[in-house]
């Protein structure tokens, strides 16, 4: 059990820095997601936090002690391949083993623990068989046998329901998150996957071009992103962006697009010039009589809800409405957003601090 | 053009099978023939025509492990009844054993200069292998094609230089002389074969191991070893073979002490003797050691040579 501090971690492959300064704290206990598209470092990370790879500069703490240039095998931690590294020569048992033997376990002692572990995973039945015959699933179980059954401060686990397919991805992850919240143990998760993220996580660190872009809490994340790039990769549909030229100062309440004036989150930081709004699918509403002008491109329909596309002059608009209200393609509606939940991006791309997002963006 | 996937019929199988026999058929012949001379007299080995049929005799066997001489009726008669069952063989010839021939001696010699050189290039091309696949080595590419470019001109090109340079440093007609020259030979074949060996495990093994908390000696010996074994099998199969089969080298550096066996095997034919059953029973011998060594890495070698195409 164990917290993990990461302090302006940075790693430099030749020319090429694949993550700079990154700082984040990960609890004890944590589920904590390293999310970003691919190439962005969160396996680089990863693989630092590990012992894996050595950082070029910064410091990782785990548990209070500085680990950045000690071996893998002091760190106390067990990693999830991508592709699960099962010893392909071994069957499932010595797999599963091998971690306890490695530390001079005795035998009757390695078996019951290995015991245990398999009763925990559901494979005790296929204990005895080669890897090589496994279903993903079981191979994934095995792979996470290896890891728990050293009982280690952290688990490391680099996208490990990549190499499942969709409908056993759920099921795992599930089965993941079940197992992780029955042992507490603070685990780090590589996805790539937005959805996998959201739905797992206790906390995320959204990743671009190695710069962690936001940290916190999924919730926090989806309503009140940092910077223009997380408002585009988290939910689905993304939120929309509206671009505008305009001028917000601390007090601001209103923005003016296109003349229709839109309500916001008192202003707490200004900016001017090309600016961003972005709001949610979910808190614009399709009203006739609101100012702002859009045509309907496109309807897709979800169940109890449906996805209207609309063409404005700032940009394409997605919006989330009950099904059952008449949304006709061609005709031109007006757009109301819910002013609480607007947030305005500077024309660097990062979100401008309001009285609504002001207490998630300010502790990073 | 279109291939079938479907289960061939019986005609192609026999066809298949036919072509299959045909060419085993040809390629075993002379070895057949060089195992029946092996048993024959020296009379009917140079029979004309050739016998297919014949008694079959160990004196091929008896003169290829004994020297002999010559004696006179009447010493022989002196001597008394032989005393064994090669005693009597020998003396149908007016001959009597006086002693063992070289050809153990030569035998053993081709072993210890054959696995001695296939261990020493196994070993060093797999660490030396397993470098190159690992870490980062300044140079890589042109150390690789540098190895490489020693197999560039046949090794016997350099014959002379060697053969100099040997006399120079006492190595000439010395088990450790010819141990390194036939390792120097394998050792680039041995690095490049290993070397594609080796990238093909995935590093992530070792890096669990690593994890698991082996050093990173205990994670090469026990994870990239065993999964390297298939690589390293049919390696050792290829540096066998050419340090088992070598000749000219060891005709020109080798005489006495370390001679192996393929620069002997020529001389037992004698001054005019034409002993060719004993020349056949030599080369039969000689082939046991790698026909053996290849069977029972056979299934490693299979696996080996087809590794790149169908993995896993
Ligand atoms: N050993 C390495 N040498 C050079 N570049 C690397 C190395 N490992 C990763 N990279 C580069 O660093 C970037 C981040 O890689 P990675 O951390 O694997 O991304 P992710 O896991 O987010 O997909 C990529 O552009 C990758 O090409
Ligand atoms: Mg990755």
């Amino acid at each position: 059990m164990a917290q993990i501090v990461i302090k302006s971690l940075r790693k430099e492959f030749g020319a090429f820095t694949a993550v700079q300064s990154s700082s984040f704290t990960i609890e004890d206990g944590e589920f904590f997601m390293l999310l970003g598209p691919s190439g962005c470092g969160k396996t680089t990370t990863l693989r630092m936090i590990a012992g894996l790879e050595l950082p070029t500069a910064g410091e990782i703490f785990i548990d209070g002690t500085e680990v950045s240039q000690k071996p893998a095998s002091q760190r106390d931690i067990a990693f999830v391949f991508q592709m699960f590294a099962l010893y392909p020569h071994m069957n499932v048992r010595k797999n599963i083993s091998y971690p306890l033997v490695s530390q001079g376990m005795k035998r009757d002692q390695v078996r019951a623990k290995v015991n245990e572990v398999a009763e925990i995973l559901g494979i005790t039945s296929i204990l005895e068989k080669p890897v090589g015959g496994l279903s993903g699933g079981d191979r994934q179980r095995v792979a996470l046998g290896r890891a728990i059954v050293r009982d280690p401060a952290c688990f490391l686990m680099d996208e490990p329901l990549g190499a499942l397919d969709a409908e056993f991805r759920e099921h795992m992850a599930l089965e993941l998150r079940a197992l992780h919240d029955r042992m507490r143990a603070t685990t780090v998760y590589v996805t790539h996957d937005q959805l996998e993220a959201m739905q797992m996580g206790d906390k995320i660190v959204v990743m671009n071009h190695g710069v962690v872009e936001q940290f916190g809490r999924p919730q926090e994340i989806y309503d009140w992103p940092a910077t223009t790039f997380v408002a585009r990769f988290i939910g689905s549909p993304a939120m929309n962006l509206l671009n505008f030229d305009g001028m917000v100062g601390n007090g601001s309440t209103q923005v003016t697009l296109s003349d229709a004036a839109i309500k916001i989150p008192p202003m707490i930081s200004g900016a001017s010039g090309p600016l961003t709004l972005g709001v949610r699918p979910e808190h614009i509403r399709l009203d006739d009589a609101a100012p702002l002008k859009a045509r309907i491109k496109a309807a897709e329909y979800l169940g109890t809800t449906q996805i209207i596309t609309l063409d404005t002059p700032h940009g394409p608009v997605k919006a989330r409405i009950a099904s059952d209200q008449p949304a006709t393609i061609g005709d031109t509606t007006g757009l109301a957003f819910d002013p609480r939940s607007i947030t305005l991006f500077d024309p660097t791309g990062h979100a401008l601090i309001s009285e609504a997002n002001q207490k998630v963006l300010s502790h990073g | 053009m279109s291939y079938s996937i479907t289960e061939p019929s019986s005609r192609q199988k026999w066809i298949a099978g036919g072509l299959v026999i045909a060419y085993a058929i040809l390629t075993l012949l002379p070895l057949a023939w060089i195992i029946a001379t092996g048993f024959k007299t020296p009379a009917d080995a140079i029979a004309y025509p050739p016998k297919v049929l014949f008694t079959p005799s160990l004196e091929g066997y008896v003169n290829l492990f004994t020297s002999r001489s010559r004696v006179t009726p009447e010493d022989l008669a002196a001597l008394g009844p032989p005393t064994t069952w090669y005693d009597s063989i020998v003396r149908q010839y007016d001959m009597v054993i006086t002693g063992a021939s070289r050809y153990g001696e030569r035998f053993l010699n081709s072993v210890i200069i054959g696995f001695g050189s296939t261990f020493l290039s196994v070993f060093l091309g797999t660490i030396a292998a397993y470098a190159f696949s690992r870490f980062k080595v300044p140079l890589k590419d042109d150390l690789l094609f540098f190895i490489l470019s020693t197999r560039m001109m046949p090794p016997i090109a350099v014959a002379i230089p060697i053969f100099l340079m040997y006399r120079q440093l006492g190595l000439s007609d010395t088990h450790l002389g010819m141990i390194l020259l036939y390792t120097a030979v394998n050792l680039s074949l041995s690095v490049w074969l290993l070397k594609g060996f080796i990238d093909e495990i995935p590093i992530e093994y070792e890096e669990a191991a690593l994890i698991d908390g082996y050093t990173r000696f205990q994670a090469f010996y026990k994870v990239v070893l065993p999964q390297a074994a298939t690589g390293i099998a049919s390696t050792a199969i290829f540096c066998l073979i050419f340090a088992w089969n070598e000749y000219a080298f060891a005709v020109l550096l080798t005489s006495g002490t370390a001679q192996t066996a393929p620069p002997f095997i020529p001389t037992i034919i004698g001054a005019g003797g034409k002993d060719w059953p004993a020349v056949a029973a030599g080369a039969t011998l000689f082939l046991l050691p790698i026909m053996v060594f290849t069977i029972l890495l056979r299934k490693h070698l299979l696996r080996g040579i087809t590794f790149g195409a169908v993995r896993k």
